[in-house]
């Protein structure tokens, strides 16, 4: 394994500037090492050929002084951004043969910055999930294994490739999208950085919709200081998606103080839950330890509404879902399986096109916006999501951040739960609130579990103040100071 | 039809806004393009696209709020009408359901017999056109024209307060002059910018509202007449014959004359709306919808009682130049210091004639209003006669000349030397005695006959009122 690839997007940031290696060599190394693990089916398409013209192009513009935040930097791109000119799948064998002529505003920008694209990551089909088990590409297996066993581990998700892509160092950093707890989940499950910006940080143009209204791309990278990097280039205001929010973007490296002495942490007493393991609410104490030998004030709060989160995140997403699914049809693009009228082959062409996860929601998503159940689903999940959203609000009058932990467990094993869509759903547990409420949350490698397994913290931010959760959880990282390396690493495979 | 039975009307408008882009793309909204060349990555649906509100449209959608006198909602919401269908890329239609941009309104329509009605306004909102299959390229496949996909609508939704099929057309066509007159739709129905859904209903009158059927996607308003007659007498007969009529959507056939179910309420869809999370809910400044009401333009009916008080043109002549503001506009430039009622009558009738030969509408007529009032000026200093005028007319319109070097050129000046009419008027009496002597027997019909003479041997120039004047003296003797 090359050294290269040891490096954090900061160290090799700063290790290019110095001259010591340059974009290509750095991008050869991780061509060699999608390679190495494409055992793990992190990447759904490997652009081997792009990657290296993009790279060359880098050196070039660096060779002018043109020198971007990410310039030479290569990363992984969760295959729900669209690609101009490389095929988008979403995870879904609906969008067959799909290629966008236009590229999201988050990987443009990326490219903007002088990074490099290595490929397109495996997901769940269309986010839906939190396994990576929904892919119709088959799962992502994670580069960590239980101790003294072989079995296969999920990586989480749905941002499961390119977590595992980051873990297996296949990739400097990569992007994801988050709904409920997509780029955090298998942050913690793959024990890498995964952070959610508020909505309306990162625009959502060209990126596949799932839940519109809590879809939100994010970094997942090796440590904090490369999460606030990679963020700072992904996100700005965006005139063509109408959710963005027309805001500055600060300095996020700047904000990593390491001082956390005037702060206040709040520890919301209904996130302690019937069934967590001693293990994760053992982590939490130590996590809560860690901040106020830091000397941040640690504050008990109340967030009353917590419990109806999950509940109301599996009405409301579903309900978007089902709406913005509605475009696959097999008319335009995609997949398109022949019928003797155009209703069959609406059917023909879904029912094919579509996994059986998708379809769950997609059927959910109708049944809640039908007439007659409207009322009692959708808009009283609104109005607890408003609920949520004022607990929120009413706690950072009293703190400025937030512990939890990231998910009730470590990652499991492939197969396991997925006969059981709410044992998968509770997953999301301590991610959807902040989903909810269009909050940044991050999640931090933390420990790791009794099996040997990567746990996470997670730390939710006040609106459009990522700068103060990177800073808190840049102090949880240095305290936490994980250094354990998967067993698929470790072995140098 | 019994008289005893009352119709029950009420209008959905579609009108498409007369702006350049469509609803939520950056696409071109017009009219005649080739199939698919207008087309956003949004109109076509293609995954991960957004929508934009563009603010030119919400700009009409306000001012014709006002025109309509009209409640306007500082807080609207867009919604998603969810259905499949191949014309519709997104599978579903963007548009506002709870809660519209604009509320309560009204529109009064003159009726036959000169009273008037006050029709209300239930609400207009904004929402994306479909576009078009094509279904006549192959045999077995339907094409998908996606032009129109997107395109930023109006529709205006009137209260149930007509009562024949004229008034819904006094309605449509009052409401036509209104969007003309602010600009805010063309109204051009052939083009489909302009198109209706009627809901008629029959009822005894006094009696509770009976079952209605809507009749989609009417194109004219001589086809929503005869749809609405067709429709009422059709419901009558259902029910003098003791049948129940079906609540349902029907479809006019404008060749048979004749509406046709195409859906019963059991096959309505549930559309499933909810707000669209791809847009923020549009909130307005009062400050801003003061200012569109204070430069909203003077609407039709106002302008009309102008017309009639200003120029003492009759409320028929009135209500024909106020249709829209370009004829009212041209109309106001021609009349400027001109005998107004002199100017209308050549707005109404003529130009319309020479516009319609030479196929050109009023904005880019050869003719402009100022050319007009040339001619018109030869007509009331009496260079010409009214009827070489129509001639020189017919000249300026093909050659582009104005009135006075035409008239000039052509040697069409009226004669009124009265030496020369003298000679002429001399002339034909030494020509005819026994008419001359029919004449004096008392036979006064025979002036004309004198008339036709001079006005004939002069090539119409020979001023009429001279000639007239002239051939009265001298045959009385």
């Amino acid at each position: 394994m090359s050294e290269l690839t040891q490096l954090t997007l900061a160290q090799a940031r700063d290790a290019m500037a110095a001259g010591e290696f340059s974009a290509v060599e750095l991008t050869d190394a991780y061509i060699a090492a999608m390679e190495a693990v494409r055992g793990l089916n992190c990447y759904l398409l490997e652009t081997a050929g792009r990657a290296r013209d993009m790279a060359a192009a880098s050196d070039a513009r660096r060779a002018k002084g043109d020198v971007g935040a990410l310039e030479g930097v290569p990363l992984a791109v969760k295959d729900l951004f669209c690609t101009a000119g490389v095929p988008t799948t979403a995870g879904s064998h609906i969008l067959d043969g799909f290629t966008p002529v236009y590229e999201s505003t988050v990987t443009r920008n990326l490219w903007d910055a002088g990074a490099v694209m290595l490929g397109k990551t495996n997901l769940d089909e269309f986010a839906m999930g939190s396994s990576n088990m929904t892919s119709y590409f088959g799962p992502v297996t994670n580069p960590w294994q239980r101790r003294g066993d072989a079995a296969k581990l999920v990586p989480g998700g749905s941002s499961g490739g390119s977590a595992a892509a980051v873990a297996a160092r296949a990739a400097l950093a990569a992007i994801g999208t988050d709904t409920g707890g997509s780029i955090r989940q298998p942050g913690a499950f793959t024990g890498i950085v995964g952070m959610k910006p508020t909505y309306g940080r990162c625009s959502r143009w060209g990126v596949v919709a799932f839940a519109s209204s809590l879809d939100q791309a994010g970094p997942m990278t090796h440590d904090v200081r490369d999460a606030a990097i990679l963020l700072g280039a992904m996100a700005g205001h965006d005139a063509r998606d109408s959710t963005s929010m027309d805001r500055a973007v600060p300095d996020f490296e700047a904000a990593l103080s390491g001082d956390i002495r005037s702060l206040r942490i709040g520890i919301p007493r209904q996130y302690v839950m019937d069934g967590t393991p001693p293990e994760i609410d053992a982590l939490w104490r130590q996590g809560i330890e860690w901040m106020r030998q830091a000397g941040a004030t640690i504050v008990d709060i109340d967030l009353p509404h917590t419990k109806y989160a999950l509940p109301t995140y599996y009405i409301v997403a579903p309900a978007e879902a089902s709406s913005n699914l509605a475009r696959y049809d097999g008319v335009r693009y995609g997949l398109r399986v022949a019928g003797d009228s155009i209703q069959e082959m609406y059917e023909n062409t879904r029912g094919e096109g579509f996994g059986p996860e998708v379809k769950r929601r997609i059927l959910i998503g109708a049944y809640v916006l039908s007439a007659g159940y409207y009322d009692a689903y959708y808009l009283k999940a609104q109005k607890v999501r408003t609920r949520i959203a004022d607990d929120f609000h009413a706690a950072w009058e009293k703190v400025d951040t937030i512990l939890t932990p990231t998910t009730p467990g470590p990652a499991f094993a492939q197969g396991e739960k997925m006969d059981d869509p709410i044992a998968m759903y509770l997953n999301d547990i301590f991610t959807v609130p902040a989903s909810m409420a269009g909050l940044p949350a991050i999640s931090v490698p933390a420990g790791l579990s009794a099996e040997g397994l990567p746990l996470g913290l997670h730390l939710i931010g006040r609106p459009f103040d990522e700068e103060t959760l990177f800073r808190v959880a840049g102090v949880l990282e240095d305290a936490a100071g994980f250094d354990a390396r998967p067993a698929l690493m470790a072995k140098g495979a | 039809m019994a008289g005893d039975w009352e119709i029950v009307i009420g209008l959905e408008v579609h009108a498409q806004i007369t702006v350049k882009a469509k609803l939520f793309s950056g696409a071109a909204a017009a009219f005649g393009a080739q199939p698919n060349e207008q087309v956003s990555l949004v109109d076509a649906g293609m995954p991960g696209m957004l929508p934009v509100l563009n603010g030119a449209v919400v700009r009409h959608a306000v001012r014709t709020g006002l025109a309509l006198g009209a409640v306007i909602n500082l807080h609207s919401v867009f919604a998603r009408k969810n259905y499949f269908y191949p014309d519709m890329p997104q599978g579903y239609q963007i548009s506002q359901y709870e809660l519209p941009i604009v509320g309560e309104g009204e529109l009064t329509i003159e009726l036959a017999d000169g009273g008037t009605r006050t029709v209300g306004i239930e609400r207009l909102h904004l929402e994306q056109d479909a576009c078009k299959s094509l279904h006549y390229q192959h045999p077995n496949k339907s094409y998908i024209d996606l032009n129109r996909s997107g395109v930023a609508l109006m529709e205006i939704v009137s209260k149930p307060d007509m009562r024949s099929a004229a008034e819904a057309a006094a309605y449509v066509t009052k409401l036509r002059a209104i969007l003309r007159t602010i600009g805010s739709c063309d109204g051009n129905m052939q083009e489909g910018s302009l198109r209706c859904d009627a809901n008629v209903s029959v009822r005894r009158p006094g009696a509770s509202l009976g079952l209605r059927c809507e009749i989609k996607n009417l194109n004219s308003i001589r086809f929503m007449r005869d749809a609405i007659e067709y429709e009422a007498a059709r419901q009558i007969a259902v029910i003098e014959a003791g049948g129940k009529v079906a609540q349902e959507t029907r479809l006019y056939d404008p060749d048979s004359g004749e509406t046709r179910s195409m859906r019963s309420k059991e096959d309505e869809q549930d559309y499933r709306y909810f707000s669209d999370p791809d847009l923020l809910p549009l909130n307005l400044d009062q400050s801003y919808v003061d200012e569109l009401r204070d430069t909203l333009p003077e609407l039709p009916d106002a302008r009309k009682q102008r017309f009639m008080a200003d120029h003492g043109l009759s409320s028929y002549d009135s209500s024909l130049l106020v249709a829209d503001r370009e004829t009212a506009d041209y109309f106001e430039a021609v009349a400027d210091g001109r005998d107004a009622k002199l100017a209308a009558n050549w707005v109404i009738s003529e130009m319309p004639a020479q516009l319609n030969r030479t196929g050109n509408a009023l904005a880019c007529s050869p003719v402009a209003a100022d050319a007009l009032g040339g001619l018109i000026d030869l007509i009331a200093d009496g260079t010409i006669s009214n009827s070489i005028a129509k001639d020189v007319l017919s000249d300026m319109f093909d050659s582009g000349k104005p009135a006075a070097a035409i008239v000039k050129e052509r040697g069409l000046e009226q004669v009124s030397d009265s030496g020369a009419l003298e000679a002429a008027v001399a002339k034909v009496m030494t020509d005819n005695p026994e008419r001359v002597a029919d004449y004096r027997a008392g036979n006064n019909k025979l002036l004309g006959w004198f008339m036709g003479q001079i006005m004939q041997a002069s090539q119409g120039k020979a001023n009429p009122q001279l000639v007239n004047q002239l051939l009265r003296e001298k045959l009385a003797g």
